[in-house]
Parts: structure tokens; sequence; C-alpha cells
């Protein structure tokens, strides 16, 4: 991508969100993030806000701040999100409900307050995360699972909502990444789903950087509403 | 004039000189919004310029599109003084926490 441009990540104190913020700040961009906690980038073109992506007042404060500092947004990665590993029957509503507050509603909340700036732009590109635990039904994550299909459907009707305002929505489902995210989850299941997978390894940041890149490239203008699912899983 | 309706009419003034639209440049209170000088697109693009303008002098980060909003039989997007009214209400209700 061209450097210089605008970029809220969210959910970057750790895992994929803090690398893929080093990774467009070492090209020269401007990388707002958020997490729960405290930064733990120190850049002079980064700027960090405490907050949860599901409370609507916060993330209007962080995009209506963003849009005055900076004027635009060129990309949104919604990247912040929790999973979890629970058969059904044992799973907390708290819980449930904790896990629909930052996987959906926060990517909900990111993307329309900030489609909001990229509209007067024309011009604009969100980035979704799912997971192949969707197209796979994964036993054991059917929380997680639901709450990233809500977002795979969010990523297909916004696009079209917001295509005739030149802004694209995708959504990249990556496979698991040694990362926070997956540190709860057993061994043999992890193997059990690299199995399935046709390409048969764990994911590292380097493909997803690869599928955002090609994603968010200029070139890539008449692509939108899709879900890239790595590692070779199809839906 | 009440600062919010200058934000309301000077909006309006904006789009109506983008788009070309006399019923928008003379916008005044009465002037009829959703229906007649706004689609639902229109709608959103107006939204957008007024929150952002209502943020910038007033710092509320009120969002106009609210349940109220598109469940009210009569819709605040009616004409300019019952979107000026529903959005005093919001800066208001924003004000106080």
């Amino acid at each position: 991508m061209a450097d210089n441009q605008v970029l809220i990540i969210t959910g970057t104190r750790k895992g994929l969100g803090l690398e893929l913020s080093e990774y467009y700040l070492s090209l020269g961009n401007t990388v707002i993030g958020c997490s729960r906690g405290p930064s733990s980038i120190e850049n002079e073109n980064y700027q960090h806000y405490e907050l949860d992506v599901s409370n609507e007042k916060q993330v209007i404060n962080l995009v209506r701040s963003v849009k005055a500092a900076h004027g635009n947004v060129d990309v949104l990665i919604n990247n912040a999100g929790t999973a979890a590993m629970n058969h059904f029957l044992t799973t907390p509503y708290k819980r449930a409900k904790e896990i629909y507050n930052t996987n959906f509603f926060g990517t909900f909340l990111f993307s329309r307050e900030v489609a909001k700036i990229m509209i007067k732009a024309r011009k604009g590109t969100i980035i979704n995360f799912t997971t192949v635990a969707v197209p796979l039904n994964l036993a054991g994550e059917a929380v997680y699972a639901a709450s990233k299909a809500s977002v795979e459907t969010l990523t297909k009707i916004s696009a079209k909502e917001l295509g005739e305002f030149g802004i694209r929505v995708n959504a990249i489902g990556p496979t698991p990444i040694k990362t926070d995210l997956i540190k709860g989850i057993p061994k043999e299941k992890l193997e059990e789903l690299i199995n399935e997978q046709a390409i048969k390894r764990f994911g590292n940041i380097k493909d997803v950087i690869n599928t955002i890149e090609y994603l968010i490239d200029p070139a890539s203008e008449f692509i939108t509403g899709q879900t890239i699912y790595l590692g070779g899983i199809f839906d | 004039m009440s600062s919010v309706s200058k934000i309301v009419l000077d909006v309006l003034h904006e789009l109506g000189n983008e788009d070309g639209k006399d019923d928008l440049l003379n916008a005044d209170d009465s002037t009829v919004l959703f229906g007649r000088n706004f689609d639902s697109m229109g709608i959103v693009m107006l939204t957008v310029e007024i929150e952002e303008q209502i943020f910038d002098k007033f710092g509320a980060q009120i969002v106009l599109a609210d349940e109220r909003a598109m469940s009210q039989k009569t819709s605040p997007f009616r004409n300019v003084k019952t979107l000026v009214k529903y959005i005093e209400l919001l800066v208001e209700e924003e004000k106080n926490g």
C-alpha cells in the first residue's frame, strides 16, 4: 500500500494487532490503535486509546478525534477479538455476551463510525476478521464461531450498502496462528484443525499481512464483500 | 435562531450548493427533508455531516440514527424544525450524561 496512510487497527496491545501495527508503522504510515489496556507500542506515528470496543461512546470519541486530527481514515482493520473453547451447554450467558460484544459489536461500531468518515472521502477499505471455525463448524466453538459468522454477514451486507460510496469491506479467516488467542486450545484440537486444511501448517503473521495487502491494494478496487479463508479451507 | 438550527441550516445550504438544489439553498424551518429533498442515502449523508458538526461545535457525541429516530412514527427527519428539536434533545441528553 502507499505510505502516509491513516489506519485504525483495533486490539493492538498484543498478538496479531500488535504485529500489524508495527508492520504498517514501519512503512511510514500513521496507526491509531486501541485495546482495553495501555499501549505496548512506542512510535511517534502511533496513537493509542484505552477502550472497550463495544462501548459506543468510547468508539465514537476515538473515531471523531481521529477525524479531527487526520481528516480521513484510509483503512480500518477490525482485529480485536476474543476466542472461547467451550461446549455450548456449559457456556455461561455472560461469557457468550462478552464474545459477541468484542467480536461482533466491536466490529459493527468501528465499521459504522469509520464508514461515516470514509463516505465523505468516497474511499476507504475495511478489513474484518473471521475464523475458519465458521466453515468448519468446529465443535466446542459454537458461540465464538457464531459471533464470527455474524461478522461475515456484516461484511457482506455492509459491503453492499457502502459500495456506492467507494468503500470496500472484506474479511479474512486465518487458520490458527501462534498467538494468545489460541493459548487455551488443546494441542490435539489444533492438530485436528490443521489436518482439515489443504495446506497443513500453522498460519503466520506474513500470511495475514499478505492477504490484507492484497485486499487494501487500490488495484483490488473490484473486490468487496468477500471472505478469504487461509490455509485452504473451503466453505 | 438557535445554534443547532444554524448548524442544520448551514449543512443544508452546503449540500444544496453541492447538489444544485434550490430548496436546500433556501432552506428554513419548514423545509421538508425526507421524501422531498433526501432519499434514504441522502439522509445518511445528512446524518454524517450534522453529527460531525455537532461534535466539532459542542463536543457532543450524538448518534442521530438511534432507535427513537428510526422507530418514531413522526420521523425527526420530516423537516428542519423536527430535526432541530430532536438534535437539541440529543445534545441535552449527552450533556446530562
